[in-house]
């Protein structure tokens, strides 16, 4: 039995669903993400777990207890909030001991324990600080010891790094991770930037209009999305209509042009139209090798985005975007050049067109 | 219902008992001043006394006058303060808050006691008693309405300053050729109008019935003459008293429609 | 055209004689408006208050202040002040709840903070009249006290021109004050503090207790200060409603100026100053707390 487990887990609010059927096992020690754009219902799925939300039905039970009901203050599990939500008339190790003091703890074991966590967060010497005089990044680290100073069961992260800058966020989101491995804490972690969920969590679920769209490690999501959303939401994607010429063989037109895929083509028979997922980086250009599928078009556009450079190649109706790793000696193609890319038959997806 | 929205009932429930016992009271005491039924007679007995004629007249006269003393004076200060002078900011602000150091007596009690006599220097006289005519009393009297406004319309000019911000604005008119006065009049003004509005209306509901300044510089306003009506009559100041009501109403009605449900315009006790 | 441009330019970093007097024009007279009417009158009473008849310096005046008179008049002003400022905070402290986080509809918050913004404003004799025509011996509410339950307050001691009517009477523009301004203060707890602080395993009280009370203490304290200079400063109310029978500090003042009933015009003026320190002192206080409280919201 999974230590996290939601059920059939449904929530609307005056009419409006926010949450659909939201099933979910989560093993101890494990840290996943929810992804998604706002409005998806990652962030009400989260508060139904803290407790500040209930569920119009399902259930939630954590190491084999229901929460469903519960109220927040008894269930043992920390949250950090977007906006850090440090009390500010508290200093930081006053803030970071709070739990503990309701909890009626004698102020030896608090003091030692809000030690304990300052090292933890190496933020030892702003003990006697005010949340006001610290950075949005000590901040927040502020917040995540006082989460995880009262040794809560289960840690609940909600988009903790969306109010920081860039540089702090990466920085952080790697510290997040590492005290999560030393401590062995099962984590939840909303985001909507898929980036951090990749890099974070060790399985990320991908929700949309209230539904989860896939369930999968970081690997699965991004090579294998199952739907057109996924692959779309989640790293970068060239999406070609296409139409299906022999479907046993996987023989399609693009463009014009014949190409093969050996991806499934599921239920598609000849003539029918489908869409075909590409990513940027599994192009290469003016390269021919045995069995491989070409396209011929013209170089319009190329975007230095900083290790990589981006070229958008206009087929015929269809704008192709496909990136090469940046180096001193790379022979860019000109504006307007005749070019033609080549991609294997294994890297063209073939979407579920809901 | 949730328990905690029963308290909110209660206090709710209690708080509107207190605003509207006292209206109701005076409203239903200023149609009794016939016996035996009710009746607007009060009402019409107090509006068409001529003294409440002429003193409504003046005391409107002073709060226009003081409007426009208190909008030339503050509106280019604020500007200034926001654009040019900031470090001028903290003592301008400060200036503004002392009115509520200083009320309305002492202010007055001040200002008869400065200028009462003739101001002199080695012997020459500067500045002749101003309180010797009614012109010169009624510009101490529209001067000392002016600062008890002060605050109020400070904070609405200095508001609206911050909401619509100046400095790029200025630099934007600037850039396409445009001088000061063209700034001034053409962008910065139309862009407070919510501002002077809501100073300029509660500056009015607060002159109107002003007591203490007309009252000890001697001036036929309508506050002095409402007091004294209250002495040799019976429902007529209820009557007045309720037209008064609905003029703070009507003012205060005004700025919290323009200002979208935000009034943060106090005026304090008087 | 172009030769005029330079000259209208923003001279933020020009310090010409020109672009000094450039600006200061915007401001002098402002300044000038402020000292003649604002500053150089307080001075004058300043001044007056350590002055004897023949304008010699002399204490005598600040002295004369601990006449028992005079004292008294200042301890009647600040009980009715302190009162009005308890009672309208606590009153309308608990009404602001009611309308931020109390689960009143929407519409109850927009009609009491209108009713606020009038009540605040409506001081002075209309105010007096209101409550005589309500509490008076012949008030509304008088007669419907001694009609419905047989009941009169006047023979149970309740008079409107004493303390306490005069404090009821306050008590009118000093809850609406407080409801103004605790609303938005009320509105500053932001909902994740009580979440985290549920979450962390505090209960209800001690959320309030630990978390929300200390946040709001000092825009708390600094109102309730404001209340009670703004009840100390009142003359008109008091005026009208009582005609100068109680002996509250600005009634007295009044009546020095009417006809120097202190038999002292030095004594007049030091009792002014020592108003003035008293809501400088109260003044103070609260901009203080404001900005404490500023702080920590930032």
């Amino acid at each position: 039995m999974a230590f996290l487990e939601l059920t059939h887990i449904n929530k609307t609010f005056n009419q409006t669903t926010a949450v659909h059927d939201f099933n979910l096992a989560i093993e101890g020690g494990e840290f996943v993400s929810f992804l998604g754009p706002s409005g998806c219902g990652k962030t009400t799925t989260l508060r139904m777990v803290a407790g500040f939300e209930q569920p119009t039905s399902g259930r939630i039970v954590m190491d084999g207890v229901e929460i469903t009901n519960t109220a927040p203050n008894q269930r043992n599990i920390g949250m950090v909030f977007q906006s850090y939500a440090l009390f500010p008339n508290m200093k930081v190790a006053d803030n970071i001991g709070f739990g503990l003091m309701v909890a009626g703890k004698p102020s030896s074991e608090i003091k030692k324990r809000v030690a304990e966590m300052l090292s933890l967060i190496k933020l030892e010497q702003l003990g006697d600080r005010y949340p006001f005089q610290l950075s949005g990044g000590q901040q927040q680290r502020v917040a995540l010891a006082r989460a995880l100073a009262i040794r809560p069961q289960l840690l609940l992260l909600d988009e903790p790094l969306s109010a920081l800058d860039a540089k702090i966020r990466v920085s952080l989101r790697n510290e997040i991770r590492a005290i999560q491995r030393q401590l062995g804490i099962t984590t939840i972690y909303v985001t909507h930037d898929q980036e951090e969920a990749l890099s974070l969590s060790d399985r990320v679920v991908v929700m949309n209009h209230s539904l989860i769209e896939q369930v999968g490690t970081p690997f699965e999501i991004y090579n294998f999305p199952k739907t057109a959303f996924v692959a779309s939401f989640v790293g970068t994607l060239n999406s070609l209509p296409a139409e299906v010429l022999d479907a046993a063989t996987g023989l399609l037109r693009v463009d014009g042009q014949e190409i093969h895929t050996t991806q499934p083509l599921k239920a598609a028979k000849n003539g029918d139209k489908i869409t075909l997922a590409l990513r940027p980086e599994l192009f290469r250009l003016n390269r021919t090798a045995v069995g491989e599928n070409q396209l011929s078009g013209r170089v319009e556009n190329i975007l230095f985005l900083g290790a990589i450079v981006r070229i958008q190649v206009r087929l015929r109706e269809t704008l192709l975007a496909m990136d090469t790793f940046n180096n001193p000696h790379l022979a860019l193609p000109s504006l307007g050049e005749e070019v033609t890319v080549s991609f294997s038959p294994e890297a063209c997806l073939v979407l579920d067109t809901k | 219902m949730k328990r905690s929205s029963l308290w909110g009932w209660l206090w709710v429930l209690l708080g509107a008992v207190y605003f509207l016992l006292p209206l109701y009271g005076t409203f239903d005491f200023s149609l009794r001043a016939q016996r035996g039924k009710l009746s607007f007679t009060a009402y019409q007995s107090a509006l068409t006394d001529p003294e409440f004629l002429r003193t409504f007249a003046f005391s409107f006269r002073m709060a226009v006058f003081t409007i426009i003393l208190s909008i030339l004076l503050i509106v280019p200060t604020a500007y200034w303060v926001h654009l040019r002078l900031r470090r001028l900011r903290p003592v301008v602000e400060f200036i503004t808050l002392l009115p509520f150091v200083v009320p309305g007596i002492i202010l007055v009690f001040g200002t008869i006691k400065l200028y009462s006599k003739p101001i002199t220097l080695f012997g020459f006289t500067l500045l002749p008693a101003l309180t010797n005519t009614h012109a010169t009393t009624d510009i101490l009297l529209v001067a000392g309405y002016s600062v008890l406004a002060l605050p109020y319309m400070y904070r609405a000019v200095d508001t609206g300053l911050r909401t619509i911000d100046v400095r790029t604005l200025t630099e934007a008119a600037q850039s396409l050729g445009a001088g000061w006065g063209t700034i001034l009049w053409r962008i910065i003004l139309p862009n407070l109008r919510t501002a002077l509005l809501s100073g300029a209306l509660i500056t009015f509901a607060t002159v109107i019935g002003e007591l203490t300044l007309a009252t000890f510089l001697a001036r036929p306003a309508f506050g002095p003459y409402l007091a004294l009506l209250g002495n040799h009559k019976t429902y007529e100041p209820s009557a007045l008293a309720i037209i008064s009501f609905v003029i703070t109403w009507a003012a205060m009605g005004v700025i919290q429609y323009i200002s979208r449900g935000n009034p943060s315009q106090i005026a304090g006790g008087r | 055209m172009v030769n005029a441009l330079p000259a209208q330019k923003l001279p933020v970093s020009k310090t010409t004689d020109r672009s000094w007097f450039w600006n200061w024009l915007g401001v002098i007279p402002f300044f000038i408006f402020a000292i003649a009417f604002l500053i150089l009158p307080s001075i004058s009473l300043f001044v007056g208050s350590f002055q004897d008849s023949k304008g010699d310096f002399t204490f005598a005046n600040l002295q004369g202040l601990a006449e028992q008179s005079i004292v008294n008049a200042y301890w009647l002003s600040i009980r009715v002040s302190a009162v009005t400022a308890l009672g309208g905070g606590l009153l309308g402290f608990l009404l602001a709840y009611a309308i931020t986080l109390g689960g009143t509809p929407r519409w109850v918050r927009a009609a009491i903070t209108t009713f606020s913004g009038v009540a605040s404003n409506f001081a002075g004799v209309p105010l007096a009249f209101a409550f005589i025509a309500t509490l008076g011996r012949t008030g509304f509410a008088t007669v419907l006290f001694r009609d419905l339950f047989g009941f009169n307050i006047y023979s149970k001691g309740f008079n409107l021109y004493s303390f306490y009517g005069l404090s009821l009477t306050y008590l009118y523009f000093q809850f609406p004050l407080m409801v103004l301004i605790m609303a938005p203060a009320l509105d500053g707890l932001r909902r994740e503090w009580r979440e985290a602080s549920e979450n962390l395993g505090a209960s209800s009280a001690q959320y309030w207790r630990y978390v929300a009370l200390p946040i709001l203490l000092p825009s708390l304290l600094g109102t309730m200060i404001l209340l009670f200079g703004n009840a100390f400063g009142a003359y008109a109310t008091a005026y009208a409603l009582t005609g100068g029978r109680l002996n509250l500090v600005t009634i007295l003042i009044g009546a020095q100026m009417r006809g120097d009933v202190l038999h002292n015009p030095g004594l007049g003026y030091a009792l002014a100053f020592g108003m003035v320190v008293i809501m400088a002192i109260s003044i103070g206080l609260y901009t203080w707390l404001q900005r404490r409280t500023e702080r920590w919201l930032k």
